[in-house]
This record gives C-alpha cells, structure tokens and sequence, in this order.
C-alpha cells in the first residue's frame, strides 16, 4: 500500500506527539508520582507506536515500544522516576526526532536502529543495575538451553524476517557453538564460524551481537539464528571440521512453537540484536524514491472561512465593475473603494494563514534549558512569556537556531556558577527570561538572564589583543559600543571555552542570521546585574517597506528598514579618497555609490548642484546611493526574479507596482 | 493513441520556427519590460504575468539575429517547463501546425548559425518548411551554473 500520501499528516503529528511527549517527560522529572501525567506519557508513546508501525517504519515502533515498556513498569511501580531514567527516555525522544528528520529528508526512517537505548531501557526494565543484569543472565544460563534463549529473544522484526523466510521455503535454526577452553583467538574462531554459515543461509541474529563477538566479549560460547534450505546435520559437520570448536548444538525453530503471534507485545527479555537480514520489506521501502515532506503551515479553520468570504465579496465586486459602463459614475467610484477595503481585509486574511505561534520555536526551549542545567551545573530556571506572538512560518523556520544560541550564551556565559550567585548575595538559582511581543510591525524577542552581566573593561581588553581595535579608538568608544563589539566576527569573552559555548563563532552569526530575516538585534547590559539581548524581526518577510527611487529612467526600490537617512549634498561636498567617492556627514566618512553606474543606467545630461543621496546601513558598514529622485514610500511584495537571473547578486526581488510595472529591489548588503 | 505533435509557428527574421504546444504557458503582446542589470545580454528583462515576474528572453539576439524591432505582432511567447519560466520574445506568432513523426527530419546543418543543439528538427508539410526549436536545451543552457 502506498503511504506517501499520508506522510505529511505522520511528521506533522509526530512531531507534536514528540513535543508533548517532551513537555510531559520534563514535568514528570519534577513530579515523578504524578499518574496522570505518566499515563499521559504511555498514551503519547503508545499512539506514535501505533503510527510508526502503520507507516512501516518498524525501527522506530520498536524503539517506541521499548520506550512503553520502561514506562508501563514505572506506571506498575516496578522502577522509580529519576534522573537518570529521565536522561535515558529524553535520549530515546531525541532519537525518535532523528528518525522523523530522517523520514522528512529521505522518506524513510534510515538504518540507525539505537540498539544502544534498546539495551539501556531494558536493563532499567528488568533490574536497576548492569551487575544485577548480569548476574541475572548468568543464572538463567544454567537453567535455559542456550538456543531456546535466543529464540525467546527474537525481537519482533526479526520473528517477521523469520516468518518470510518460512514462506520462501527456508528453515530456521538457532546454533549454539562452544569453543575449546584453550582457543586463544576466540573472535578469529567465530569469525571462521559466521563465513561458514554464511554460506548456507542468511544470518539473522546472533547472541551476543556481532561486534562484542568481534570483541571478544563472550565466554566459550554464542548463539546464532540463520535462515537456510540446508539440513541440520550439514551445519554441524562443517563447523565440528572447524578446529577448536568443541561441540554444536542445534534447534530447528518451528513457527507454531518457537514464534510468538505479532499482535503480541513480546516479553520484556533481554536484547541484544543486531540485524543483518536483508530480507526486509523496510529495505524494499528504502529503495523506492520516496517523496520528500514539503512545508505546511496548519491553518486555523476560521482563518480560512474568512479568506473565503474576501474571495466572494471580491467577486461581487467584479460583477458590479462589470456592468459599470451601464450605471453611473458613482457607481464606479463606489465599487473601487469597496475593491480597495476588501484587497486590504484580503491580504491581511492571507497574512494571518501565513502565521504560527513562535511557542513552536520556544516548546523546545524548556528541555534544552533542562539539559544544560545538568551539564553546567548550575540552577537555572527558564521562564518564557508570549508564546502566542504570532510570526511569519519563513521567519520561525529560521529563528530557532539564533534564539538557542542566545540562550546557551545566557546560560554559559551569562550566568555565574552557583557558589559564585550566593557569595554575591544573589539566588542560587540563576534565571533565564524569554519574552516575545508584537510591537508594530515588529515582533520583539528578549533573552534575559539576571548573570554577570557584560564587562565593557574585558571587552575592550580582548578587542585589543585582537587586533578588532586601535587604543585611539578604544578610548573613544562609550560602553554601549565596546559592548557591541560582541557581534564582531571571532569575538567569544569566555575565559574557557566549553562544550557548550564559546568556540569563537557566536554572536557574529547570530546577527548576521538576524538581519539576514531583515530583523536587528541589540544588547542591554549591567555589570553584576545581567544582561538582555532584544532582537527585533519583520512580522513577515514577503511584504516590506520599501522607498521607491528613480534612477534614470527607472525605478528602484530599497529596503526601508536598511535606510539611515536621506540627504542633499552640493557636488562640492563629494571628496575623494583613494579614488573612491565619500562623504562626510556628521564626522563619519562615508562612500557613495552612483547607482547610474553600478545598475549600467545612463545618466540623465544635467549634472544637478545638489545630489540626492540615500544613506544606507548595514550593520556597521554605511554607504550612499546617489539616485536622481525620490518617489515616496511604499508597501511591496517581494517577488522572486527567477531562477534564471538569481545569479545578480545586487538584485534581492522584484515588485510589482500600482500600474502592473515591474520594479527590482535593490540587495543592500552587496552593494555596500 | 495519436502521435501527432502539435506545434506553434513563430517567426524570427522571416524563417519559420516550430515550438512545442505542450511547453507554451501563454502567449502574450508585447509589453514594458523591466531591464536588469548585469543579466546576459539576450535577457531583455523582467515582466509581470499575472503577479509572476518572468524574464524574457530575445530569441534574435540570442541566435546572433539583428536585435528586436517591436511591432504590433510582435509577442512574447511564455514558455513553462517543471520549474521554470521565462518568455521568448519573436516577430510574429503565425499558427499551429501538425506534423505526425515521419514528417519530422533531423537535420545536420541549418541556414541558422551553427547552434544545432538548440534544434530538435524540421518538420514538412507541402507548403512550408519549419524549424523545430529544441527548447529544453535552450533553457537548460540559461541556468545560472552553466554560465
């Protein structure tokens, strides 16, 4: 059966299962008897099993289903809530994201099968210790005939390898071969063991698993299960001709008895699988080209009855222009304005289809901030507020990795240790603020945290070493600008570097993927009080603000957010410096850029006295674009130029104006 | 099934060419169309179409012809293959003629400059004669990362 078609509606539901999986996990920690909130945990788990193995991707069911049962025996009082069962469910949660990651690049869940966390939830499952674990198996030994052992620990998927093996007329045997006490190169010996099996079949599992064979981490003896047309009789005579292989013992493995019914949740045994079958309908599954997942945005119903309704109200308007001619001229100017109120009602309707909540960006958040708090050790309380500000979907897609990064900072840098806090009279636990608010058409996101704080002196100290400043300018340089030396490339304060953050690339990139969103970013600290990083973002990137220019002949729009100031400068201002123009304005030197030239514009004949030049900024470079005029400031639609001519860099978009007329905008950063 | 191809017959410089129905989104009259600077010098620019921004293409400059002299039939035919779109802007858009598989030549050498990849084949009728346009090697040349 085809799934493809409901692939989409599997990632997008998986990952809000993922989500509230990890909200729940996160609470429990902290109210480990709580029963709803763990009933609520195994009803999540159970429910992405369920889809997981609807979909066929059978690894991740597994995992999932492991994952149950560590928690129906928290549920049945069999293990305690602690941390490190906390750790272990997160590290299964991450691996799940991983598997959907992979699902939405590829289409299929990938090879990775976290045998290591199979193992680690069984071990927690079936004693609390690796010790007992162990002595456990080691008594069992002596009980249970080694082959019927690892046939009781056939995972799922295996049985199912078996099974299709069954119906393509093959036989399944479990092996047991024993090795001289005196064998010096086990793992070489059972190496010799595995190539000659291979010969006859398919090897489906092996007990221990192939690598701590390969190890030599096993006594005198391992188990095998192949899959084979030969007879018995023939295995055992070729690996008996093996030198230092003691005795063979062989089990033929019957559906009826050996083979557990799928529907079953099998036995928590203990599980070390490695699977090297490949007959495997999940490989058939990895060879088809599967499609990728695109981007949806989930659209509020409302939203869209809204929408529905501009769209007819647009039609009834058409009809009345229609029939215009017909009536009178009041009539028509009536219709227009009714057109023009609806455009607007229409484009803000689209606009808030375009929109998600950034608490898609912040329910991370909480578990990230858990993390470092174990890995920094420190106390740190995360508290987020407006998490219902609404963002375009492009925006929130790319913000995500500039917030952690604020947030690791704040957590790392920002905060002291906590024997650091209470010497200082401050609480030992340190807090993390994010805010976000709409503030025009702006939407605001504040990292807080109530830390050290930034010190300008180390600052300009470190600018120094580096070589970013001269002492001349040092001394010139008010706090607020030492401080935002900070989003200089190579710029980390942090006296050692760790894990966490604090490799040398940091701020820098932060900002540039700030302003790359046509957002901005600043700082706000307090030495010993804390510091505060407010970054600012369009509500959305498809509409701007532009100022429409004339340059000969045509029209340009730039960015309004990129423009400083607008000037009249007499052609007698216009310096030269090392052959190229400048202007000095307010004691800062700044370069012109004739636009004619750059954009291949023939001039106008007049030279003018005066020129009119648009002062742009980006980040901290300024530069002036001599136009021939101003036509005033607009709403625009950016709109990409193709494929085809993607390649000028110095264009960013087109628009379309009022009168149909295309006009490009002007891609500030390359031409500064 | 039948095998007929239809095409559109255009002219540059007074010799026929044949387009492919299937790969015509549109055709439209000449308009305003915006330059950009730094594109190639074949790519007159940009237009709208219908809240789309296309670039345009001169199929004269681009086959080394005199450069356009817009007329009253002049047009600019909007080409669409999977992703991209752009319009051709030639003299005049004549019919569209039918030729069944038999009736189409591949040829070695054409009147029209040595850009034999650019052309799929001739195809026949008793009257006329009309240069079959290969246009996805054409606009597959166009992307960036063969320049």
């Amino acid at each position: 059966m085809d799934m493809s078609q409901y692939l989409e509606i599997f990632i997008e539901e998986s990952k809000e299962h993922l989500q509230s999986l990890n909200e729940c996990l996160l609470q429990l920690e902290n109210e480990p008897h709580n029963m709803e909130l763990l009933n609520e945990v195994f009803r999540v788990a159970h429910t992405l099993k369920g889809m997981a193995g609807t979909m066929g991707f059978t690894k991740m069911q597994t995992l999932t289903h492991d994952m149950e049962n560590a928690l129906s025996a928290i549920r049945n009082g069999k293990i305690q809530v602690d941390g490190n069962l906390i750790d272990l469910l997160f590290q299964c949660l991450d691996a799940l994201e991983n598997y959907i990651e992979e699902i939405i690049n590829t289409g299929s869940e990938g090879k990775e099968s976290y045998e290591i966390l199979i193992q680690k939830l069984n071990q927690f499952l079936s004693g609390d210790s690796q010790k007992e674990e162990e002595q456990k198996a080691s008594k069992e030994e002596q009980n249970v005939n080694k082959e019927e052992q690892a046939i009781l620990s056939l995972s799922e998927y295996e049985q199912n390898a078996i099974r299709t093996g069954f119906q393509q007329g093959y036989q399944a045997y479990a092996i047991t071969v024993y090795l001289n006490a005196s064998c010096v190169l086990k793992s070489a010996r059972a190496f010799i063991v595995f190539r000659t099996l291979e010969r006859y079949g398919e090897i489906i599992k092996s007990t221990p698993a192939v690598e701590d064979i390969e190890d030599e981490k096993f006594d005198l003896e391992f188990s095998v299960v192949i899959l084979s047309q030969e007879e018995k009789e023939k295995f055992t005579k070729d690996i008996l001709s093996i030198a230092e292989i003691v005795d063979v013992k062989i089990t033929e493995i019957r559906e009826e008895t050996h083979l557990k019914n799928p529907e079953q949740p099998k036995a928590s045994t203990q599980e070390n699988t490695q699977s090297l079958t490949k007959v495997d309908q999940n490989e058939e599954h990895e060879n088809r080209v599967k499609p990728r997942a695109g981007k949806t945005v989930r659209v509020d119903i409302e939203r869209l009855d809204t929408l529905m309704n501009l769209v007819s109200e647009l039609i009834i308007v058409k009809n009345s222009l229609e029939d215009v001619d017909r009536r009178a001229e009041q009539n028509f100017n009536e219709s227009i304005e009714y057109l023009e109120r609806i455009t607007t009602n229409l484009h803000d309707a689209v606009m808030k289809v375009r929109m998600v909540p950034v608490e898609r960006v912040f329910n991370r958040f909480p578990r990230m901030i858990r993390d470092l708090s174990r890995q920094l050790e420190k106390e740190i309380h995360l508290e987020m507020s407006g998490e219902e500000t609404e963002l375009d979907r492009t925006v929130i897609d790319e913000i995500g990795d500039p917030l952690i990064h604020l947030l690791r900072n704040a957590a790392d840098h920002g905060l002291e240790t906590t024997e650091d806090r209470i010497k200082k009279g401050k609480s030992a636990s340190g807090h993390v603020y994010l805010r976000a608010y709409q503030d025009g058409n702006n939407v605001v996101i504040e990292v807080e945290d109530d830390g050290r704080g930034i010190d300008a002196k180390i600052i300009k100290q470190k600018a120094l070493e580096k070589g970013v400043i001269t002492s001349e300018t040092a001394e010139n340089m008010s706090e607020q600008e030492l401080v935002e030396l900070l989003f200089q490339p190579s710029f980390s304060t942090a006296a050692t570097v760790t894990d966490v953050s604090g490799r040398g690339v940091g701020l820098d990139v932060v900002k540039t993927k700030i302003e790359a969103l046509g957002g901005d970013i600043e700082v706000k600290t307090k030495l010993g009080k804390g510091s505060k990083f407010i970054v600012r973002l369009p509500l959305t990137l498809a509409i701007i603000q532009a100022l429409m220019v004339q340059v000969g002949d045509e029209k340009y729009a730039i960015p309004l957010n990129t423009i400083q100031t607008i000037e009249d400068i007499p052609i007698s201002e216009i310096k030269s410096v090392q052959k190229q123009e400048v202007i000095v304005l307010r004691n800062t030197v700044i370069p012109i850029v004739r636009l004619h030239a750059i954009l291949d514009v023939p001039e106008k004949e007049k030279e003018k006295n005066t020129l009119t030049i648009v002062i742009v900024r980006k980040g901290e470079k300024q530069a002036g674009f001599v136009v021939d005029g101003l036509l005033g400031q607009q709403e625009i639609v950016i709109k990409s130029i193709g494929q085809y001519l993607s390649y000028i860099k110095m264009i960013a978009g087109a628009t379309i104006l009022g009168d149909g007329e295309v006009a490009l905008i002007l891609d500030v950063n390359t031409l500064v | 099934m039948n095998e007929n191809k239809q095409y559109v017959v255009v002219v540059l410089d007074q010799e026929q060419f044949g387009i492919d129905i299937q790969q015509i989104e549109t055709i439209i009259r000449m308009r305003d169309i915006t330059r950009v600077p730094q594109a190639p010098f074949f790519i007159k620019g940009v237009v709208n179409l219908r809240g789309d921004i296309i670039p345009v293409m001169s199929l004269r400059l681009k086959f080394g012809l005199d450069s356009d002299e817009y007329s009253h039939n002049t047009r600019i035919v909007i080409i669409k293959t999977e992703e991209h779109c752009i319009g051709m802007i030639v003299d005049e858009v004549r019919e569209v003629v039918e030729f069944s598989q038999e009736s189409i030549e591949t040829i070695q050498r054409l009147a029209i400059g040595s850009e034999q990849k650019w052309i799929q084949g001739v195809g026949k009728t008793d009257q006329q004669i009309v240069t079959l346009l290969n246009i996805n090697t054409l606009m597959e040349e166009l992307l960036p990362n063969k320049e």
